[in-house]
């Protein structure tokens, strides 16, 4: 059949889905799924990256457990999600990191975090590492902005090479039938769903997470969260615009704009981790992959510690604490970048070319 | 957990769209309302589970309904489905109560959704559940629980007592803590019919019940229907008369739901266990052709059936849950379905031989037929030449039965002799059969249930209060 027990599975239940269609108006899934007969590992792979895992159609579907057609779509095409990580990983050679997610990356984050602080160590001296410096270029005179920005660029820039080639992959693995080509418009629809979560909804009667009442508020957190990081992304790019086309140098002061995205955005990266991690402790278990557990608090844990860490630079900034913590601050961040493409984060890449995919699919349809 | 000890105002026996609707209905008006549901809660709500639309009369297009569907328009159709089986006053009162039962249902939680792929055809008349009968359900007892409605689960009523059309009382089971007795001032009994009782319907059917498949849960048994009856409620609809459909001879005993369904059998030829034809496959458009697939199977020996196809057909109905069986000739077709292949290859040759030339168009009842043979088809015949070349095998697959107690429009359980009940009332399909006497028209069960279920939840709490 697929290859794998969870594609095979996620067949069958595709195929007891597509013979029945009661759910068709919760989400993308459905529809997306009434459009094939057959379904090829590509197929099962957008539809798992295009499922939100908002547990509506397992409360709804009179066919879930204990019934004997065992129909649980959330928790399989959770199951089957995270290994299409794996399965569109690049290099291939990284793709057992997401067999153990959650030691890799606690891991590599304490590598990272240890390396700038002995870095930080060997590199200035003592006075300077626990010295109080509140002038401009304060940051500098740690870790020189020059290789700060190498070394932060080079991540990065590795870290996008590595997620265009897995999008490369996974883009070329469903895109059948519609082809291979997009266009702006799908590009923005995707933009749209996504920013808005609204597939996170269960077509409006709301999601689960602990029981079979629809009082689920993961997609708040999940807008803080991401909002937040986007924040926080955003107060970086102005900072190094600041930089190098203002040649004004870090730290700045409260009311300046990098100071002001990252503050806010830091609160809501601090909040809606936090709050989503609560809420996954609490998730019925038949909802969930259990085994990728670690996956995604290794992830929430990450973008925590980021915020955690740059607010606190930012409150002690004028203390002699601004060195450990600035070392500690950017190996956190270090680590966050080299393991975007080996972690929870690709769910986000994925999930929006799934849902430029389905804008596709249905352009198409109305186009006909 | 309910409280069992202390006397209600109103009981209601079931746990289905036409139960939580009286249930919410009585609560709402300032009763005090214990619901006994005989099933597990994952089984809970008897048929309603596998139900998605419900059809209501209204005046103009909506966001949901492409169309207007008067009162007249449903009453007409109604009179088409039943054959005049109908009482007309109660079908009428319920058309009319139908436009308001469209926002009271929503009010009560229930979210609709416009009718999407595969259900264009009820997009004008019938309102879809957005999530399907389990939504609506779990809606509905979200919102019977907010409103201090108690509900217990695995509740089986094993006695009611009743005298002179007085309910007095009624005697619960459970499987923890035994046997109670239950008092409440007023009745409403919503607790379906008698498909999952194959004991019953062998009393009509015999033997050949046996190999009836049923579409719901094994908990419709008609138990507090039975004892209705035997304790002088009037009867109402054919008591040997159910609503059946061929679904796949894979599908389990009970609770295959929609899923099992075929609606092939125009694109093919049916066969009997003899490898022989016996009904004309091409009589009828959707929704028709559905519903009397499964009469016809039931009348087969071995109540089995095989809908014979050929690959070129594939593609032109709804995917079922189970894939057709195939092979690359007619004969070893025959022989995996454990058939004679002689006696399929010459029925195949006979039908292709009398298909005449004609234009193919499923969405009406087109020029393409048989000549010569007997049964004819008489529409949608084309050869079946194509390999390779597929079966569904198919078993009747019994949704409801008719059989019923007589109510009056306030949905008051009417006696044998002719007097309204001092306070027992009716709800759902234990009552459909006032208004619907023989055959079905889509989402029309869940009109009858809400629509009686409110109205009887209303004056039995009226009545609690007298």
């Amino acid at each position: 059949m697929h290859g794998t027990r969870i594609l095979d599975e996620a067949d069958r239940l595709m195929t007891v889905c597509n013979s029945c269609r009661y759910c068709e108006g919760l989400c993308a899934v459905f529809p997306a799924m009434e459009m094939r007969r057959a379904f090829s590992n590509g197929d099962l792979n957008y539809l798992a990256n295009l499922c939100h895992g908002c547990g509506a159609c397992y409360t709804d579907c009179q066919f879930s457990p204990p019934h004997e057609f065992n129909v649980n779509v959330p928790q399989t095409l959770a199951v089957a999600r995270a290994e299409s990580y794996a399965a569109y990983a690049w290099p291939r050679a990284f793709a057992g990191s997401f067999a153990r997610n959650g030691l890799v990356i606690s891991l590599i984050a304490a590598f990272s975090v240890a390396a700038f602080i002995f870095g930080f160590a060997a590199f200035n001296d003592r006075q300077i590492l626990l010295g109080v410096h509140a002038d401009a270029g304060a940051f500098y005179k740690l870790m020189p902005h020059n290789a700060m920005a190498v070394l932060f660029g080079a991540v990065f820039l590795y870290a996008i090479a590595a997620l265009v080639m897995g999008v490369r992959a996974f883009w070329r693995d469903i895109g059948e039938p519609v082809g291979m080509k997009t266009n702006i418009a799908s590009l923005f629809q995707a933009m749209r769903d996504a920013g808005e979560l609204r597939y996170l909804d269960g077509g409006g009667g709301g999601c689960f997470n602990e029981d079979d009442t629809p009082t689920d508020r993961r997609k708040i957190f999940h807008h803080l969260t991401f909002y937040g990081f986007g924040l926080c992304f955003a107060a970086t790019c102005v900072a190094t615009l600041y930089h190098y086309l203002f040649a004004r140098e870090a730290p700045y002061a409260w009311w300046d704009l990098p100071v002001v995205l990252g503050t806010l955005g830091g609160i809501g990266l601090l909040i809606g981790p936090i709050s989503l991690l609560a809420e996954k402790w609490k998730r019925d278990p038949v909802l969930v992959d259990a085994q990728r557990f670690g996956m995604d608090v290794a992830f929430i844990a990450m973008l925590f510690l980021t915020s955690l860490t740059g607010i606190a630079l930012l409150l002690l900034r004028e203390t002699s604490a601004m060195g450990p913590l600035l070392a500690l601050h950017l190996g956190v961040v270090f680590a966050l970048f080299v393991t975007m493409p080996y972690g929870k984060f690709v769910h986000g890449i994925y999930r929006y070319v799934a849902l430029v995919r389905y804008a596709q699919e249905q352009r198409a349809i109305i186009g006909e | 957990m309910a409280d069992l000890t202390r006397p209600y105002d109103v009981l209601v026996i079931g746990g289905g769209n036409a139960a939580l609707c009286a249930a919410i209905s009585a609560r709402r008006a300032g009763a005090s309302v214990l619901v006994l549901e005989a099933a597990p809660k994952f089984y809970r709500g008897g048929n309603t589970r596998h139900t998605r639309n419900m059809r209501c009369a209204h005046d103009a297009a909506t966001e949901i309904l492409t169309g207007p569907y008067t009162e007249e328009e449903f009453w007409q159709d109604l009179l088409l489905v039943t054959g005049g089986q109908t009482d007309e006053e109660l079908a009428r009162f319920m058309i009319h109560e139908s436009k308001d039962i469209l926002n009271w249902i929503v009010e009560q939680g229930v979210r609709w959704q416009p009718s999407l792929g595969g259900t264009l055809s009820l997009g004008r008349t019938n309102s879809f559940f957005l999530g399907g009968g389990r939504a609506m359900l779990n809606a509905l007892y979200l919102t019977a629980e907010k409103l201090g409605v108690e509900i217990a689960y695995d509740a089986e009523v094993t006695d009611l007592q009743i005298e002179d059309g007085m309910f007095l009382g009624a005697t619960l089971k459970q499987p923890i803590g035994g046997a109670t007795d239950i008092r409440a001032s007023v009745l409403v009994a919503a607790a379906g019919g008698f498909e999952a009782n194959i004991e019953w319907l062998k009393e009509y059917w015999g033997a050949a019940a046996d190999n009836f498949l049923i579409r719901g849960t094994p908990y419709n048994r008609g138990s507090i229907l039975k004892m209705l009856l035997a304790k002088g409620v009037r009867e109402i609809g054919d008591p040997t008369q159910c609503h059946a459909v061929a679904i796949d001879g894979r599908a389990p005993k009970f609770d295959g739901g929609i899923i099992t369904r075929h609606d092939s059998v125009v694109f093919g030829i049916v066969v009997n266990k003899h490898a022989e034809r016996f009904y004309d496959e091409g009589e009828d458009i959707w929704p028709k052709r559905y519903a009397i697939w499964g009469r016809l199977v039931a009348a087969q020996p071995d109540q089995i059936a095989y809908i014979i196809f050929d690959s070129s057909v594939v593609t032109s109905f709804m995917p079922s849950l189970f894939p057709p069986i195939g092979a690359p000739t007619i004969a070893e077709l025959a022989a995996k379905l454990e058939l004679d292949p002689a006696s399929l290859e010459k029925t195949v040759i006979n039908f292709n031989a009398a298909v005449q030339p004609g234009t193919f168009d499923h969405t009406i009842l087109d020029d393409c037929r048989t000549e010569g043979i007997t049964p004819a088809k008489t529409h949608w015949a084309r050869k079946i030449d194509a390999p390779p070349y597929l079966a569904y095998p198919v078993r009747p697959g019994i949704t409801f039965t008719y059989l019923g107690t007589r109510v009056n429009k306030q949905s008051r359980i009417v006696m044998k002799d002719g007097k309204p009940s001092a306070n027992m009332f009716a709800a759902g399909e234990i009552m459909a059969g006032n208004v619907l006497g023989k055959g079905y028209a889509a989402g029309i069960g869940m009109t009858i249930g809400s629509v009686f279920g409110r109205v009887a939840g209303r004056e039995a709490a009226k009545n609690a209060k007298n």
